[in-house]
């Protein structure tokens, strides 16, 4: 094992599979020369050269719809977008073509790519560059989805996605890329799609949490061990398409409660779906209503005082979960 | 060039006042007073007082993540864009915005806008709108060389010209796009020759002499005004910057920054133009005013919790 950081087990896993397999090479705007709007490409254009790592103009409808091409004859294309607001301008190729393509022609033509791209609040960047857009990807049949949270599932989710067949929507988060954790260096490690983690054991309540959500659901559950006696299961689900749900089932049938925490907006949620899913299975094992937390039903504001209220932070967790007892 | 001297030594001012301003912003960012991106407009100053003070008091404005300087030269108060950056409730967007959403209607001063190339459809309707209304108003509508891959460019600039809309797309061509060279994203270098194809004519001004500027924007917008069908101009400058705050700049030759700012500097070869100005007086003025702008950032109140929720909707 090594300690790295968040961004750095995203470049050793790329680093690796551009090294193992010829066909992958990796697209974006800034990625090569600037080293990656977040440093996650950095050495890359100097290790492997242009044709592997290609600096494009901003264009990000052009340049999925590009990847989707490559991958359609044969190559295994990496589109970086600098952030996930970006990637709603290649909404079009996202979904009516990467995710479309295999079903559409019968599975004739395969369409296997990744398009990776941060998310998230915190660095008052406003309203059109803040959001949590986890739940609109998720509403799309067609592509696995991964929200990692740690270095090693970076790592690990990144290599496996590069290595599926099948298009993969990848979404960093930008307050993670300079957290450390412990990474395998194994080349060959992989963390598989549709496995959740169980980050912490508990008796009492299952706090689910997405993306940056899982750290914060496990900083709400240490309170809730130390200040209220209450023993938290939390669980971070890692891939949303496939998503494991009998982990989850399973935990709420032992602690009877459940709390989703997500960053992005409350409506049509990853969290709305997930309590829908787990009443329709677990409704008898239930002792309170499933609660969500959830960023605020707006446009993210640039001011830090209305920023920090409008995504979730522990405390809010803590309450939540209190609520329930 | 400017008719007379007096009008001449205020394009002068307010180049300076923007220059000073943006090099406050940057301080205030080093002290944690302004957050998110800052994009600073130093070396493009003539761009933006050249292209301002062609258009009409009626006309529309529209620019990008870059444009404190847009909002004050077309005389919003120094004191409420800084408010803004400091993401107070007297900012111009009362802080919901910050540096990269500046607004001020009362002045036509349509946005600044956080995704490249997200302006263009909007002049688009803006101007259609003008036409509708049967009004003279021009809309100015600026992006940067980056801006003209993105899809809208192609799309905006074939309905403006199919339909005959009254804008003005500006392309304030700073020769990068974030670390990537101009020649790098863009097989056609001659950014005003971009729009040929749409039908849409070019000009080009040097964007780095605010006479200049103000002769070719003052053209276009005059053609657009009478024929009412758009034209491209293409204002060739340098950022003299990072690209935000947060750019190493390893991109490009420190050498090459260094020459465009001792020998291309927009104030200061306008300046050594004009006859009979104390710079430093100016500058004395002008830091006063920076100075009551910082201060009134800094006196002014957050957005208190309970507004969170106001503008969401219109209410009634
Ligand atoms: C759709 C979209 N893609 C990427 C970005 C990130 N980004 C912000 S500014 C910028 C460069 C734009 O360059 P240019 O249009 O030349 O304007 P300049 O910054 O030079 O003024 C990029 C890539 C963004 N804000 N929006
Ligand atoms: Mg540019």
């Amino acid at each position: 094992m090594a300690e790295l950081r968040y961004r750095e087990a995203l470049n050793q896993a790329l680093r690796e599979e551009l090294e193992r397999d010829e066909r992958v090479f990796i697209l974006g705007e800034d990625i090569g020369v600037f080293q990656g709007a977040f440093k996650v490409t950095d050495g890359l254009l100097e290790a492997f050269g242009d044709k592997r790592v290609r600096d494009t103009p901003i264009s990000e409808n052009t340049i999925v719809g590009l990847g989707v091409g490559a991958a359609m004859t044969g190559l295994r294309p990496i589109v970086e977008l600098m952030t996930v607001n970006f990637s709603l301008l290649a909404m079009d190729q996202i979904v009516n073509h990467m995710a479309a393509i295999p079903y559409m022609f019968n599975g004739q033509a395969r369409v296997p790519m990744v398009v990776r791209m941060p998310q998230g609040a915190g660095h008052q960047l406003g309203p059109t560059h803040s959001h949590c857009l986890e739940a609109i990807y998720l509403h799309v049949p067609g592509m696995l989805l991964a929200v990692p949270s740690t270095p090693a599932d970076a790592k690990g989710l990144l290599k496996a996605a590069i290595r599926d067949d099948n298009p993969v929507v990848f979404i960093e988060h930008e307050s993670l890329y300079g957290a450390k954790g412990e990474v395998p260096e194994d080349e060959d490690h992989l963390v598989e799609f549709g496995q959740a983690a169980i980050r912490r054991e508990g008796t009492d309540v299952t706090i689910v949490g997405i993306s940056r959500m899982a750290i914060t659901a496990q900083e709400a559950a240490e309170t809730l061990a130390e200040e209220h006696d209450i023993q938290a299961e939390v669980i971070d689900p890692r891939t949303l398409r496939p998503l494991d749900l009998p982990t989850i089932l399973e935990s709420v049938r032992k602690t009877n409660r459940c709390v989703i925490v997500e960053e992005g907006w409350p409506h049509g949620g990853v969290g709305a779906n997930l309590a829908a899913l787990i009443q329709e299975q677990a409704f008898d094992h239930l002792d309170a209503p499933i609660l969500r937390v959830s960023g605020l039903d707006l446009p993210m504001p640039y001011s830090k005082p209305l920023e920090q209220l409008a995504f979730p932070h522990a405390e809010q967790v803590v309450e939540t979960v209190k609520s329930l007892f | 060039m400017a008719d007379g001297l007096d009008e001449a030594r205020e394009w002068l001012a307010t180049m300076l006042l923007i220059r000073r301003f943006e090099e406050r912003a940057g301080q205030m960012y080093a002290k944690n007073k302004v957050g998110g991106f800052l994009h600073l407009a130093i070396g493009e100053e003539a761009t933006i007082v050249g292209a301002v003070r062609a258009m009409r008091d009626e006309d529309y404005l529209i620019s990008t993540y870059r444009s404190h300087g847009h909002a004050i030269a077309r005389g919003t108060d120094p004191k409420r864009v800084m408010a803004e950056l400091f993401g107070k409730a007297t900012g111009v967007s009362g802080g919901r915005g910050g540096s990269m959403h500046m607004f001020d209607g009362e002045r036509r001063f349509m946005g600044g806008y956080g995704i490249v190339g997200g302006n263009l459809p909007l002049a688009a309707g803006i101007a259609f709108s003008s036409d509708y209304r049967e009004t003279e108003e021009v809309t100015v509508c600026v992006f940067g060389d980056g801006a003209a891959n993105q899809g809208t460019f192609g799309e905006t600039l074939n309905l403006a010209a199919l339909w005959k809309l009254p804008v003005v797309f500006m392309v304030t061509n700073n020769q990068f796009g974030m670390g990537t060279s101009l020649e790098r994203h863009s097989a056609q270098t001659d950014l005003h020759k971009r729009g040929e194809g749409y039908g849409v004519p070019g000009l080009r001004a040097d964007g780095m002499d605010v006479g200049d500027t103000y002769e070719v924007m003052s053209e276009a917008i005059e053609r657009v005004r009478a024929d009412r069908t758009p034209i491209l101009v293409e204002a060739v400058t340098y950022r003299f910057a990072g690209h935000s705050m947060a750019d190493p700049e390893e991109y490009r030759e420190k050498d090459d920054v260094k020459e465009w700012r001792e020998q291309h500097d927009p104030i200061k070869n306008f300046a050594e133009k004009l006859e009979d100005v104390d710079l430093e007086a100016l500058d004395e003025e002008i830091g006063a005013r920076i100075d009551a702008a910082v201060e009134f950032a800094e006196d002014s109140d957050f957005p208190t919790p309970e507004s969170i929720y106001d503008h969401l909707y219109v209410d009634g």
